[in-house]
């Protein structure tokens, strides 16, 4: 049984195959409320599932009557479902219905449906899936490397079948090719604190430390690696405080005066978290002060806040929020 | 039925419900109600939790709640929710936080919450929590606006937003304001009308909301108006869809524009429609 890449053509009240069956319309009541305008083409294709579906028919030709509606529709979660049912009772190669799945996914990459039925599809697999689906999932990801879809379905196969080995280096991977990637990001810490070929948050913490400060380095204004950097220290802020990888950090982005804001919030953070700021901190925030800024009664987390009030005023009321709720004696 | 739920839900914040014909909506709604007590997408379709919503809030807006056979549908709501708290969307199991949310708007508007397991519901919720103070559709899964309104919502509906670190995901949701006013739903992605909805929605249930700029929001919003046509699209000069033109006019409510009525940001509903259910019986 194969999945016909040339497939009659022909509409199916012409096809021999079909000759026996009476086609199903669409019931849409007495009084539509808004009746659609569907195609001829659909409308047939529709007429003869629906009289394979009522009759629960689960044959072959129900199977491809079922490809083509999804074909023309990949959203009709009901022929998705009653080909699941087909898949069963024919006891169908599923390796051929993840090729069918790859077909329909290139034009839906964000159909809930197909996502939903590839996983099915991978469970029955199991192991025997797990390549293949880490390729799938690459492949889509190579066309839009933040197809929530395809990272929700990624993360699924590797906690269920795995293939943690080189995870790693494909988040990697994206990130050169694309830093601001938000889901490689997360996917990045997704793998070093579940892989069990790596030895955990704690052990990896060091070698990721290395990596954000140079990808924070590289792009200041990249908001990902800041969000990365703090929870790399999860549930240990007084050693993210004390790391002086994490301040030298921010005072290297401030020193440099370019997209300085994330240096800021972070500075901001860290004194609330009781850093001891030295004067390099100071000098390089009050180089960042504009004219209109008296900066010289505050401390440095006031002046933080201000200097923030003004770089990024989109977001002026969380800045001046910040600064109200500002400790007693935060430096 | 979730394209009825937007446009019938837009028509009413617009003050024109009025216009369409109210028995005949109510009774294919009930059409489309499958023997398990759930709803389908249209008739014959297959239930699933998504359409069971929307059929139970396009009630809503006519006042037609008493309809329904409440146990019956509860019982379907019910009978997807599995072992961890967490539910599924229909039979074939997908789980997603957007049904925990779905669930639990569902019962909270039959006032019959008790059905399912809240506790166990919020925990799975709670594993969904992300360091960014956001969360995502699994655990795991990178923080998105829309399934932090989800998640928000439905812990807003159980009385447990105190979980929540308002100020961090406060922070993380305002973030997604960028320069021409508009929001995204993640870092570095595009702005996208839908997000008025997601995110400010978020930031108004845990009392954040003053943290965007708010007239660059109205501006970008009404921008992506076909103005010709009507309407609104994902941004400025693409297509419009009945989707962003619910999720436009529902942002703009949420930002008190003039004659667009209030909406409530936990039940997607008309304030009006959430009153009346909780306040006149």
């Amino acid at each position: 049984m194969e999945w016909k890449e040339e497939g009659d053509k022909r509409p199916l009240s012409q096809r021999p195959e079909w000759s026996d069956v009476t086609p199903v319309p669409q019931d849409d009541g007495p009084n539509p409320v808004v009746p659609i305008a569907y195609k001829d083409d659909f409308t047939e294709t529709m007429d003869y599932f629906r009289a394979v579906y009522f009759a629960d028919e689960r044959s072959l030709r129900s199977l491809h009557v079922t490809a083509e509606a999804i074909l023309m529709n990949a959203g009709n979660y009901t022929v998705w479902h009653f080909r699941r049912l087909i898949l069963e009772a024919l006891n169908a190669d599923l390796h051929e219905e993840l090729d069918f799945i790859k077909k329909v996914a290139n034009g839906n990459p964000k159909n809930y449906q197909i996502w939903h039925h590839r996983r099915w599809v991978a469970e029955k697999l199991g192991t025997d899936a797990t390549s293949e689906e880490l390729d799938f999932t690459k492949k889509i990801l190579s066309l839009d490397a933040k197809n929530y879809h395809a990272w929700s379905h990624r993360q699924w196969v590797l906690q269920e079948l795995g293939g943690w080995e080189d995870e790693l280096d494909y988040c990697k991977q994206l990130l050169e090719d694309d830093i601001f990637n938000n889901s490689a990001w997360n996917q990045r810490y997704f793998v070093i604190t579940k892989s069990p070929f790596l030895g955990g948050l704690e052990a990896m913490r060091e070698s990721e430390v290395n990596y954000t400060v140079g990808a924070i380095i590289a792009k200041p204004e990249n908001e990902s690696p800041w969000r990365y950097l703090r929870g790399l220290y999860k549930d240990d802020t007084q050693s993210w405080v004390n790391d002086p990888q994490v301040s030298s950090v921010c005072l290297k982005v401030l020193s440099a005066k370019r997209s300085t804001v994330f240096a800021l919030s972070t500075l901001l953070d860290l004194l609330c978290h009781g850093f001891q700021p030295s004067q390099d901190f100071i000098n390089a925030v009050d180089a960042l002060k504009t004219p209109d800024l008296d900066l010289s009664d505050s401390n440095l987390a006031t002046a933080v806040c201000s200097v923030l009030g003004r770089m990024d005023p989109m977001r002026v009321n969380y800045w001046t929020w910040r600064k109200n709720k500002l400790p007693a004696q935060t430096a | 039925m979730n394209g009825a739920y937007w446009g019938l839900t837009t028509l009413d914040l617009l003050g024109k419900l009025e216009i369409v014909d109210q028995d005949e909506v109510v009774s294919w709604v009930m059409e489309c109600q499958h023997e398990s007590g759930g709803f389908g997408g249209n008739i014959g379709h297959d239930p699933h939790i998504v359409h069971t919503l929307s059929a139970v809030q396009v009630l809503a807006l006519f006042d037609k709640l008493n309809v329904l056979d409440i146990d019956k549908i509860a019982n379907y709501i019910a009978g997807l929710q599995n072992v961890d708290g967490s539910f599924s969307g229909d039979m074939w199991g997908e789980i997603d936080t957007r049904f925990s949310y779905i669930a639990i708007c569902c019962l909270s508007l039959l006032q019959c919450l008790d059905k399912i397991n809240v506790e166990k519901a919020v925990n799975y919720i709670m594993s969904c929590k992300n360091l960014d103070g956001g969360f995502g559709c699994t655990p795991g899964a990178e923080s998105h606006a829309g399934q932090i309104f989800c998640c928000v919502g439905a812990l807003a509906l159980t009385g447990s937003l105190h979980h929540v670190d308002k100020d961090l995901l406060g922070w993380w949701l305002c973030e997604r304001q960028v320069k021409s006013g508009g929001l995204n739903g993640r870092p570095e992605k595009l702005p996208d009308v839908c997000y008025s909805w997601w995110v400010l929605s978020s930031l108004i249930m845990i009392d954040r909301a003053h943290w965007i700029d708010k007239d660059k929001l109205i501006k970008f919003i009404i921008d992506c108006q076909d103005r010709e046509n009507g309407g609104i699209s994902d941004r400025p000069d693409d297509a419009v869809d009945v989707f962003h033109t619910y999720f436009g006019v529902a942002g703009l409510s949420l930002l008190e524009y003039p004659e667009v009525k209030a909406v409530d940001p936990a039940y997607a509903l008309p304030v009006h429609v959430v009153n009346r259910i909780f306040f006149s019986r």
